[in-house]
C-alpha cells in the first residue's frame, strides 16, 4: 500500500496508518506537488506531500528555506499563479477539494474559511492604507452586507482582541506607525477578522526579538483555543514547533522526510536530517562554549533531483545502509519503529538506537542519563 | 508642513537667479555680440563709432554683474528703458524690451505662455491615459503576447526621433488629408472652440509620442507592485483581482509615476520646441528658439530661460509635496 493510498483512507480508519491527525481532518493535503517550469527546466518545488490538520490542532511545518514548506502553503489558498506554477494532486478544506478550483471559488475562500498570516508583517500589509481600512477590507470583501461603520467597527474589535491598546487610534494609524510586534498583531487581526476555520501562519515570528516572539505564540494559542481553528505553522524555528505544535511535519527539499506527534518528533526523531535540526538548536542551558553542529553542505537543486534520497549528499549516516541504497533509491515515508503514527523517509534500520547512541550524547549529554 | 514649502521657495529662487544669471554671463562673455547684426543691418557703415552707440543703447557695454542687477531690478520694480532714439516705460515686472521686436518682453510672454500651458497639459492628459493604462493592462497580462507587443512596440515608437513624428503628423494629417484642418494657434480668447481644434493635433501627437515611455516605466513600477509581500496579502484576504491591481498596486506604483511625470511637465511648461515650431505655434519653446537666432534677443532669451527654470522648479516643489501626500511614510510633519 502506498503513503497516497493510506493517507486518503485516513478518514474512514480509526486507527490510522498514515500520520498522527486524530480526529476528522480539516484540511487534508494528499501527494501534493508544485511544479515551476523555468527557463532552466521544471523546478518540483514540492513533491508528493501528504499532511492533515483537525480543527483545534496545530502542525508545524519545519524546514530550511527552498524546503517547499511557504509553497506547499500557498498551494492550500491558491495563491499560485496558474500560468506560473503547476500544482498537482489534492487538497481538501473542510471536504471540499480545492486544487483545479475556479479562481471565483478560491477567493470566496481566501481570507473568509482559510485565511494566512505572513512573516514580516511591514511589507505584508500596504504602506499606504491606514490599519483599520485594510482590516475592514478583508471584512467586508466577505461581509458584502457590512455597512463601513460596521466593518471598522469590527476592525477595531479585532485590534482589541489581538492585544493592541486604545484601538479606538491605532485603528487610523499606517503599519509603519506600529512596533514590529504590533505590526505583527494586526496581522494576526486582519487573518482572524472573518472567523477562519484554518489559520496558515508562514513564520509569523521570524522578524521579531524573542520576548515578543513568545507573545505574539501565546496569542496564536489563546485565539485557537477561543476560535478552535486548525494552524498550519511554517517555522525553520524548532522553538516555535516546541510551543505551539501538536504534530510535526519535516520538510526537505520539497519532500516530506518525518511526521509525526511533536513529542515523538523532538524526543525520537528517526531522519537524520531532523537530528540535523536539532544539533543546530542554540541552547541557553548548555555550555557557552559549546558549539553548535550546522549540517554539512547545501540544500540540492530542485531541478532534476536525484534518484536516491534528497539528503543523501549531507547525510552523515549513509554508510550505515548497506550498498548504495541511499543514492539510487528514495526511501517511502515507513512507520517508524515506535508506531504507525509517526512516517520518517529513510532507509536506516534502527535509526532511534542510533540517535540514541551517537547524535543525543554530542547535543545534549545531560539527557543521555535518564534514558 | 508650511515651514518646508517656504525654505523650498526661498531655495527656488536661488536656482532661478542662478540659472539667469548663468544666461546673461554666457551672452555678455561669449564671442558673439547682439550689437553686430543690428549695427550691420541697420543701413549704411557700421563704424566702430556706430557699433560702440548701438552697444550703449542695449546696455551691452556695462559689465555684466551691473547688467544683470538691472535686469533684475526691472522685474521686481520697473524701469526705463533707453534705446537711444526712443525710450520705453516697462512697468514690473520687466523683463525688458525685445531687441528684435521692439515691443515690451513682458506682453509678449503673455500671450505665448497660454498656448504652451495648453499643449502641455493636452500632451499630458493623452500620454498619462493612454501611457499608464497600457501600462497596467500590460503589467497585469506580463509575459503575453500582448505584453511583449507593447515593449517592442514602445521601443520601435521611441526610436523614431520627436521632430520626425510632428512633422509626419503635420504634412499626412493636417496637409494632405485634412482631418486637422486648422491646426495652429488661435487665442483662446476669441473663439475656444477653435483653438481647442487647432491645438488637438499637436496634443495628441506629443501625447502619443510620449506614451511609450509612460507605458514602460507603468509596466515596470507595476510589474514590481505586484511582486510585493503587501500584494499576495491582499490576494490572500480573497480580494478580486481587479480591486489587487487597482486598488493595492497601482496605488503604490502610481507614486514613482507622478514624480516623474511632474518633472516632465515642468520641462514642457518650460517650451515644446519641436512641437510648437514644427505646427507655426509661438509659445515660449519657439520663441526662445527665434530668440537665439541672429541677432540674438537677450532679454527674451532671458525672459524664456527664467520662465523655464521656474516651471523646472515649482513642479519639483510641487512632486515633493505630492510625495507626502501619496506616500505616508514621508509625510511631513
Amino acid at each position: 500500500m502506498t503513503n497516497t493510498a493510506r493517507e486518503t483512507s485516513l478518514s474512514k480508519d480509526p486507527a490510522p496508518a498514515g500520520g498522527p491527525a486524530s480526529g476528522e481532518p480539516y484540511l487534508e493535503v494528499t501527494d501534493l506537488t508544485v511544479k515551476f517550469p523555468t527557463a532552466d527546466g521544471l523546478v518540483e518545488a514540492v513533491s508528493g506531500l501528504s499532511y492533515s490538520v483537525a480543527l483545534g490542532r496545530t502542525l508545524g511545518i519545519v524546514g530550511e528555506s527552498g524546503s517547499g514548506k511557504s509553497v506547499s502553503s500557498m498551494a492550500v489558498l491558491g495563491l499560485h499563479d496558474a500560468k506560473s506554477a503547476r500544482v498537482t494532486g489534492s487538497i481538501k478544506v473542510g471536504g471540499d477539494e480545492i486544487v483545479g478550483r475556479s479562481e471565483d471559488a478560491m477567493r470566496s475562500m481566501r481570507g473568509n474559511t482559510a485565511a494566512m498570516i505572513f512573516q514580516d508583517a511591514l511589507a505584508a500589509l500596504h504602506p499606504f492604507y491606514r490599519v483599520g481600512v485594510q482590516l475592514a477590507e478583508a471584512y467586508r470583501v466577505h461581509h458584502p452586507s457590512a455597512s463601513k461603520r460596521q466593518a471598522r467597527q469590527r476592525s477595531i474589535e479585532m485590534l482589541d482582541r489581538v492585544g493592541i491598546p486604545s484601538p479606538q487610534s491605532r485603528v487610523d494609524d499606517f503599519p509603519h506607525q506600529f512596533s514590529g510586534g504590533m505590526r505583527q498583531r494586526v496581522m494576526i487581526a486582519m487573518g482572524l477578522i472573518n472567523d477562519p476555520s484554518l489559520l496558515i501562519a508562514d513564520e509569523p515570528t521570524t522578524a521579531l526579538d524573542v520576548t515578543v516572539q513568545a507573545q505574539i505564540l501565546d496569542l496564536l494559542q489563546d485565539l485557537q483555543r477561543e476560535f478552535n481553528s486548525a494552524i498550519v505553522m511554517i517555522t525553520h524555528d524548532l522553538g516555535v514547533i516546541a510551543e505551539m505544535a501538536d504534530d510535526v511535519l519535516v520538510m526537505y527539499s520539497g519532500r516530506a522526510v518525518e511526521y509525526g506527534s511533536c513529542r515523538e518528533i523532538l524526543s525520537h526523531p528517526e531522519m537524520p536530517y531532523t537530528w540535523g535540526l536539532l544539533s543546530s538548536v542554540p541552547d541557553v542551558t548548555s555550555d557557552p562554549n559549546a558549539r553548535m553542529i550546522p549540517i554539512p553542505g547545501t540544500p540540492p537543486s530542485l531541478l532534476n533531483k536525484p534518484p536516491g534520497c534528497s539528503f543523501e549528499p549531507r547525510c552523515a549516516h549513509s554508510d550505515k545502509v548497506p550498498g548504495d541504497l541511499c543514492a539510487t533509491k528514495l526511501p517511502e515515508m515507513r512507520p517508524g519503529g515506535r508506531g504507525t503514527s509517526h512516517l520518517k523517509r529513510c532507509h536506516l534500520v534502527d535509526p532511534d538506537a542510533i540517535f540514541q547512541a551517537e547524535v543525543l550524547p554530542e547535543i545534549a549529554p545531560e539527557l543521555v542519563e535518564e534514558s | 508642513m508650511l515651514g518646508f514649502i517656504v525654505r523650498r521657495l526661498l531655495s527656488s529662487l536661488l536656482v532661478i537667479g542662478l540659472a539667469s544669471f548663468v544666461v546673461f554671463a554666457i551672452f555678455y562673455l561669449g564671442p558673439s555680440n547682439p550689437a553686430q547684426p543690428i549695427c550691420e543691418g541697420a543701413g549704411g557703415r557700421c563704424t566702430p563709432e556706430r557699433l560702440e552707440a548701438i552697444e550703449k543703447q542695449m546696455g551691452l557695454d556695462k559689465p555684466v554683474v551691473s547688467a544683470y542687477g538691472e535686469f533684475m531690478g526691472g522685474i521686481v520694480k520697473g524701469r526705463e528703458i533707453d534705446f537711444g532714439a526712443s525710450q520705453y516705460d516697462c512697468d514690473a515686472p520687466c523683463f525688458g524690451i525685445s531687441f528684435g521686436t521692439r515691443t515690451p518682453v513682458t506682453d509678449e510672454l503673455k500671450e505665448r505662455i497660454v498656448p504652451t500651458v495648453l499643449i502641455a497639459v493636452g500632451g499630458s492628459i493623452v500620454f498619462l491615459v493612454v501611457g499608464v493604462s497600457i501600462g497596467i493592462a500590460a503589467a497585469a497580462r506580463r509575459g503575453s503576447a500582448g505584453d511583449r507587443l507593447l515593449v517592442s512596440g514602445s521601443l520601435l515608437v521611441s526610436s523614431v526621433p520627436y521632430y520626425l513624428v510632428c512633422l509626419l503628423a503635420w504634412i499626412f494629417l493636417t496637409l494632405q488629408t485634412s482631418l486637422f484642418p486648422d491646426t495652429g494657434y488661435f487665442p483662446i480668447t476669441e473663439d475656444p472652440l477653435k483653438t481647442f481644434g487647432g491645438l488637438l493635433l499637436p496634443c495628441l501627437v506629443l501625447g502619443v509620442a510620449t506614451s511609450p515611455s509612460y507605458a514602460r516605466y507603468t509596466r515596470g513600477q507595476m510589474v514590481e507592485t505586484l511582486g510585493d509581500d503587501y500584494i499576495r496579502t491582499a490576494t490572500a484576504k480573497g480580494l478580486p483581482r481587479r480591486t489587487v491591481l487597482f486598488r493595492h498596486a497601482l496605488r503604490a506604483a502610481i507614486v514613482p509615476i507622478v514624480t516623474i511625470f511632474g518633472l516632465d511637465f515642468g520641462a514642457l511648461l518650460a517650451g515644446t520646441i519641436f512641437t510648437e515650431t514644427i505646427f507655426s505655434i509661438d509659445g515660449i519653446g519657439r520663441w526662445g528658439l527665434q530668440a537665439l537666432q541672429a541677432p540674438l534677443d537677450l532679454p527674451v532669451l532671458t525672459a524664456t530661460v527664467l520662465v523655464g527654470a521656474l516651471f523646472i522648479v515649482l513642479s519639483n516643489l510641487i512632486v515633493d509635496v505630492v510625495y507626502g501626500f501619496l506616500d505616508p511614510r514621508v509625510r511631513l510633519g
